[in-house]
């Protein structure tokens, strides 16, 4: 990674609890969601219970990495000062193909071309030695 | 059941401004709305007995204090952002009428423009935020850091779904735009707008351009409430409260993982407020609906059973929500034209049409009007109000 690509004022996730372990997968370049072994959904956010079942037995499933652009905002004035140089720049909700979705970004892809339905997969961004982000790319359609 | 036992009995405004700022503090502003509001309804400070502040810019110890409220028994913030004043507008009457408060006090404000901007608060206070940690670890690394991102995120998809344009967004800006035109204290009055202008805005977080989005404002205002028999002896007219509800999506913490991306607090909050003031949608002679960007007063619209989903951009197109149309939208100009106080201003204005007050912009013989909020990830409220 160039230092330059991470200033170190953006913000950061805290790497503890639930959230910590999902990044803690993502560092070993793994997407993977809650999944409850009761009655087998998978949840994203992480939480501590299953909202379908009560069930607090779950397991880190791996994702197919597959998705498609659910919706999506193309940021052309930051409103948060560490994202004044990134843009104009897109946060996407990918839906995956496990039901779940997430907030990311499509990061081979223009905001301007960016269209709901457009399938990608799972790619990650190193940001430090600690952290890195689950982002997406580009598909091919799926069959 | 509250329904047409409580009422409110005063209003109070700060004049709008933006610079140089206000000049006052947090506080001080807020307390010269609360001392208006008193002078309106013919009170003494002495006599509210609760208080519920807007969330992070005051406590109600502090107002009391600061006030003279020697008895405060009934004290909370509900944390619904921008829906917290009429779901504390609920919560008075429920008070009022159940003995837990005589009289209720609904403060708010800020130096929305010379102070801390909304924009800038959650890089420094992930609690100010909602969803707070999830927020932070799932849509800030992202980028994803303030209110106009969230909610575009929800009109792009309306877009999508619905065939919602972005001429329907410029007509509720026109509109609130219009009626600001007749409000002195509008900090867009003598600034009228074009579609021209409007779509020619520079884009913020798409689709919302510049004109999408509410003003940020230096200001305050306060409403009272208490029952229908104390009100007997008080200088105003009184407002009854018909109905009033409170909702939240689901999950509230999270925008992304909806069932049905489109449902928001007001979705099951409005059925109950009308339900409970034994009205619907169509006898309302006005609306006072929370306008922190455009599309929000078309989703609102919609959910609040107006018009159906999917429908709200037609509703609001050729003057439909302009004075004069089949429901005139934001009076006084909105949070959109006329100044962003929390959505107080939306209550006072309410109330002003139904004491046949306002002006160059009355509602001809307006019997029934209805405000709502709107806050943080959908939260909503809604209450029903007549004269
Ligand atoms: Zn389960």
């Amino acid at each position: 990674m160039s230092e330059q690509a991470t200033p170190n004022d953006k913000p950061m996730p805290a790497l503890t609890g639930l959230h910590g372990q999902f990044y803690a997968w993502c560092r070993d370049r793994e997407l993977r969601f809650q999944r409850c072994t009761r009655c087998g959904r998978h949840r994203h956010v992480p939480r501590e219970i299953c909202a379908h079942c009560s069930s607090m037995e779950w397991e880190w499933s791996r994702s197919s990495g597959r998705g498609t652009v659910f919706t999506w905002t193309e940021v052309v004035r930051a409103l948060h000062p560490a994202f004044g140089a990134a843009t104009p720049y897109a946060p996407v909700v990918v839906e995956m193909e496990e039901g779940v979705r997430l907030l990311s970004r499509v990061v081979d892809c223009p905001p301007d071309a960016l269209q709901i339905g457009m399938p990608v997969e799972v790619d990650f961004q190193q940001i430090s030695d600690g952290l890195t982000l689950p982002v997406f790319r580009r598909a091919a359609v799926a069959p | 059941m509250f329904k047409d036992k409580a009422c409110i009995v005063g209003v109070g405004e700060t004049p709008f401004c933006r610079k140089p700022g206000s000049g006052l503090s947090e506080m001080g502003i807020q307390l010269k709305a609360a001392v208006a509001a008193l002078e309106d309804a013919g009170l003494k400070a002495a006599q509210i007995d609760g208080i519920l502040p807007f969330p992070n810019v005051g406590k109600a110890e502090a107002f009391a204090a600061s006030l003279g409220c020697e008895n405060l028994r009934f004290a909370a913030t509900l944390h619904m952002g921008g829906a917290a004043p009429v779901g504390s507008l609920r919560m008075a009457a429920m008070a009022v009428t159940s003995g837990a408060a005589d009289y209720v006090m609904v403060p708010g404000g800020w130096n929305g423009y010379s102070g801390a901007r909304v924009r800038e608060t959650a890089a420094t206070d992930v609690n100010s935020i909602p969803g707070g940690e999830i927020a932070r670890d799932f849509y800030m690394p992202f980028g994803l850091t303030a209110p106009p991102q969230w909610y575009a995120l929800m009109a792009r998809r309306h877009m999508h779904e619905y065939g919602t344009t972005a001429e329907q967004f410029g007509a509720v800006a026109l509109a609130m735009r219009k009626h600001a035109q007749l409000n002195p204290a509008a900090l867009m009055h003598g600034k009228p707008l074009t579609m021209d202008d409007y779509l020619a805005s520079p884009m913020i977080a798409s689709p919302y351009r510049l004109l999408d989005c509410c003003v940020e404002t230096d200001g305050a205002a306060a409403f009272i409430v208490t029952t229908v028999e104390r009100a007997r002896d008080l200088r105003q007219k009184p407002v009854y409260i018909m109905g009033a509800a409170a909702g939240q999506p689901y999950p509230a913490d999270e925008i992304t993982n909806r069932a049905d991306f489109h449902r928001t607090g007001l979705t099951n909050a409005a059925p109950e407020a009308f339900r409970i003031a034994g009205v619907t949608p169509a006898d309302a002679d006005f609306a006072q609906i929370y306008d922190c960007f455009t599309f929000e007063v078309i989703q609102q619209l919609e959910e609040a059973g107006f018009c159906k989903r999917g429908e709200g951009g037609a509703f609001v197109e050729n003057g439909g929500i302009e004075l004069g149309g089949r429901l005139p939208v934001n009076t006084h100009g909105g949070l959109l034209s006329q100044a962003h106080v929390l959505g107080i201003a939306h209550v006072v204005e309410a109330v002003r049409q139904l004491r046949g007050e306002a002006g160059a912009r009355q509602v001809a013989d307006a019997e029934i009007g209805v405000v709502t909020g709107w806050g943080d990830f959908g939260d909503g409220s809604i209450a029903v109000l007549r004269r």
